[in-house]
């Protein structure tokens, strides 16, 4: 059954329960067919729970182990660690989690795991709010966002995790864009060479939560890079570099307006004038101290 | 020749550890919280002196714990972790997680009082919130029970197609910090009771998913194969209780243990270390004329019900000791009690002491029976 559903040489099978215009299937195909037959995943409660199918059937074809919200980099942790003790080699145990596990309910055993430096890949797909419940905001909802439990915008900033993270001095920090798939899987490449803890945070737009038409989803993953407010980047063993078209854009002027991005989303669509400026502005800062990344 | 055996004296978290490194896990949770912190110091003293070789992961919270332990279980390891009290809280619902996913791995609860009010002292409040969490919970009376029964909770666990996890419960304090004789096997015949682990889920050639969603139809199904999986424990436990028994030389007992219960007309019930204190009521209370015994209950789940109504039908009046109560019904142990000999017409009292540390001498213990005895005793009667 699994082998005539198998159209081409997907590692991710087509026909599961993903929404229209849902990029994780993609993202998982493509961090599968990297890191080959020999990953275990490691997936918390989040959208991907769903899309991994029932007790019928799973268009998984490596081992998959269904975690408590905020237990995955530690149950990740045990597979490595016994893995190792019972003389494998040659695995990968990867941890696949949305940004409310990432970020908030997960966010002390995600640390916890990076502090121990675990032989682990750890996999933020970041949607910006807890959409599999439908859509409540979490701590990476970019500011101004509308969610379910944000109706007027969200006030706060979007959490700067990946340079949590990279606080951590893990062996490998990077951010990724669905938007530019190569740029992800080089990224996925080089992660699975490296040894101690890694952490990919995905920019993974949907849809129904970001109130855009599901055709639209590659363009609004390349806005969130072109106009600057998604830094494709990654930090090697501390070292800071920026990746893709992202390297273009220390100077503004090859930086899209946000503007671009902003207004294909629903979730923005009652942000005033001021407030449209005011993202630009933390844009633009952000880029500032990213110029002073580059120069440690 | 057999090896003679050691003799050692001990104190309760440490002969638990002896067991569990002579039971040889592959990967090992630790997170410090008293009354348990001594066991997992001692473990991780072990493996730092080469005794034992394992992976020991300095985990950052109990929940955490939880589930490093699941994780290296399902992926083929003989794993281990121990708690107590706000841990156990806190750890919840990945001990609810391995129980749904019947994953077969082994935890050491030193019991201790819940907050608030702070108390780091004994009661049975963590071990009895976890009674429906599809776990075998058994409960120690001594040191040497508790070395017992760690080494035939990982057989029990690793029993051939049962898959429940098992916690081992032991008094904080009165037994983790104790120093009792003990006998211990010999590392030879541990390895000889307990065969390599066979239990993996992780097969890169022939993969699973596990814990994914159960519709309506499919989830009722799992919990009704966990209810039987519960019942058909019970011969197990008492299966591996043989085993042992005849290895160690000593009757170990599974599921229950009776003192004096045979010509007896009146029963106590207590689980756990102040069991001991029973027993020396009971002869105090023979040397007046009392015919009493203690029925200790060792395994809290799968409640060994049938035993229960065995021992006590014929009794005129049964005391439950309890070290943990059901707040707007009554004792935990004294409610499963009475659920146990429903429609027998056997009265059943129930005494609630000891809760956060409270010292319960065998002479308040003489005082309850003699009035049960009496026919004075109230039905519920708190130690206040």
């Amino acid at each position: 059954m699994t082998e005539a559903l198998r159209l081409d040489n997907a590692r991710f099978l087509r026909g599961n329960a993903a929404c229209p215009g849902c990029p994780i299937p993609k993202e998982l195909d493509t961090l599968l067919s990297v890191m080959g037959k020999r990953t275990v995943l490691v997936v918390p409660a989040s959208c991907t729970s769903v899309i991994l199918g029932d007790t019928r059937g799973t268009p998984s074809t490596v081992p998959v182990i269904h975690s408590a919200m905020a237990a995955s980099a530690a149950i990740a942790s045990g597979v490595e660690r016994a893995l190792r003790a019972r003389g494998e080699k040659d695995f990968n145990v990867v941890v696949w989690a949305g940004d409310g596990a990432t970020g908030d309910i997960g966010f002390a055993t995600l640390s916890g795991a990076a502090e121990r430096n675990e032989n682990i890949l750890y996999v933020c797909y970041d949607n910006e709010a807890f959409m599999n419940t439908g859509i409540q905001r979490s701590s990476l909802t970019p500011y101004g966002a509308w969610t379910t439990t944000t109706p007027e915008g969200k006030r706060e900033f979007k959490k700067p995790l990946p340079l949590v993270m990279m606080q951590h001095r893990i062996p490998y920090v990077a951010t990724a864009s669905i938007g530019y798939i190569f740029d992800y899987e080089q990224k996925l490449r080089k992660a699975k060479d490296v040894k101690g803890f890694r952490y990919i945070h995905l920019l993974s737009p949907c849809p129904p939560g970001w109130r855009y038409d599901s055709s639209l989803t590659v363009e609004v993953a390349k806005l969130a890079v072109d106009t600057g407010i998604w830094p494709l980047f990654e930090v090697e063993n501390g070292e800071f570099r920026l990746t893709s078209v992202s390297k273009t854009h220390l100077d503004k002027s090859r930086r899209k307006p946000v503007e671009a991005y902003l207004k294909l989303q629903g979730r923005f669509k009652n942000l005033t004038q001021e407030q449209v400026q005011e993202i630009q502005r933390m844009i633009d800062e952000m880029w500032e101290e990213i110029k002073a990344l580059l120069k440690k | 020749m057999q090896k003679a055996r050691k003799v050692l004296a001990l104190v309760g978290n440490h002969a638990v550890a002896y067991a569990v490194k002579q039971a040889k896990p592959q990967v090992l949770a630790v997170f410090p919280i008293t009354p348990q912190t001594t066991m997992l110091e001692k473990l991780a003293e072990y493996i730092a002196e080469g005794e034992l070789k394992a992976e020991l992961v300095k985990i950052e919270s109990e929940h955490s714990a939880m589930a490093t332990i699941f994780g290296a279980a399902v992926a083929g390891a003989r794993v281990f972790t121990a708690t107590s009290s706000q841990g156990l809280l806190y750890m919840t619902e990945m001990i609810y997680w391995v129980g749904g996913a019947r994953v077969p791995l082994v935890a050491a609860v030193a019991t201790r009082a819940i907050a608030a009010p702070w108390s780091i002292l004994d009661d049975h409040h963590d071990f009895v919130s976890k009674r429906d969490a599809i776990w075998i919970q058994m409960m120690a009376e001594n040191v040497q029970d508790a070395y017992d029964l760690t080494l035939m909770a990982f057989r029990i666990s690793e029993y051939p197609n049962l898959l429940l996890p098992v916690m081992m419960g032991f008094d904080g304090f009165i037994l983790t910090h104790t120093m009792e004789r003990l006998e211990v096997l010999n590392d030879e015949e541990v390895d000889e009771f307990l065969p390599p682990r066979k239990f993996n889920l992780i097969d890169f050639e022939d993969p699973v998913s596990i814990g994914q969603v159960a519709d309506s139809s499919e989830y009722i199904k799992y919990r009704y194969s966990a209810m039987k999986a519960m019942e058909n424990a019970k011969s197990v436990i008492e299966e591996v209780s043989k085993e042992y028994s005849k290895l160690v030389g000593r009757n170990v007992p599974g599921l229950v243990e009776d003192f004096m219960c045979d010509d007896a007309d009146y029963a106590i019930v207590a689980m756990g270390a102040w069991s001991g204190d029973v027993r020396e009521a009971v002869r105090r209370l023979r040397g007046e004329g009392i015919k009493s015994c203690l029925l200790k209950v060792k395994t809290f789940r799968p409640f060994p019900k049938e035993l229960i109504r065995k021992y006590l039908s014929e009794k005129k009046a049964v005391l439950v000791m309890d070290r943990a109560y059901s707040y707007g019904l009554g004792g935990v142990l004294a409610s499963e009690v009475k659920s146990a000999m429903y429609g027998l017409q056997v009265p059943v009292y129930n005494f609630v002491a000891g809760l956060g540390g409270q010292d319960v001498r065998p002479t308040v213990i003489v005082d309850m029976a003699k009035k049960l005895h009496e026919g004075t005793l109230q039905e519920e009667v708190w130690l206040v």
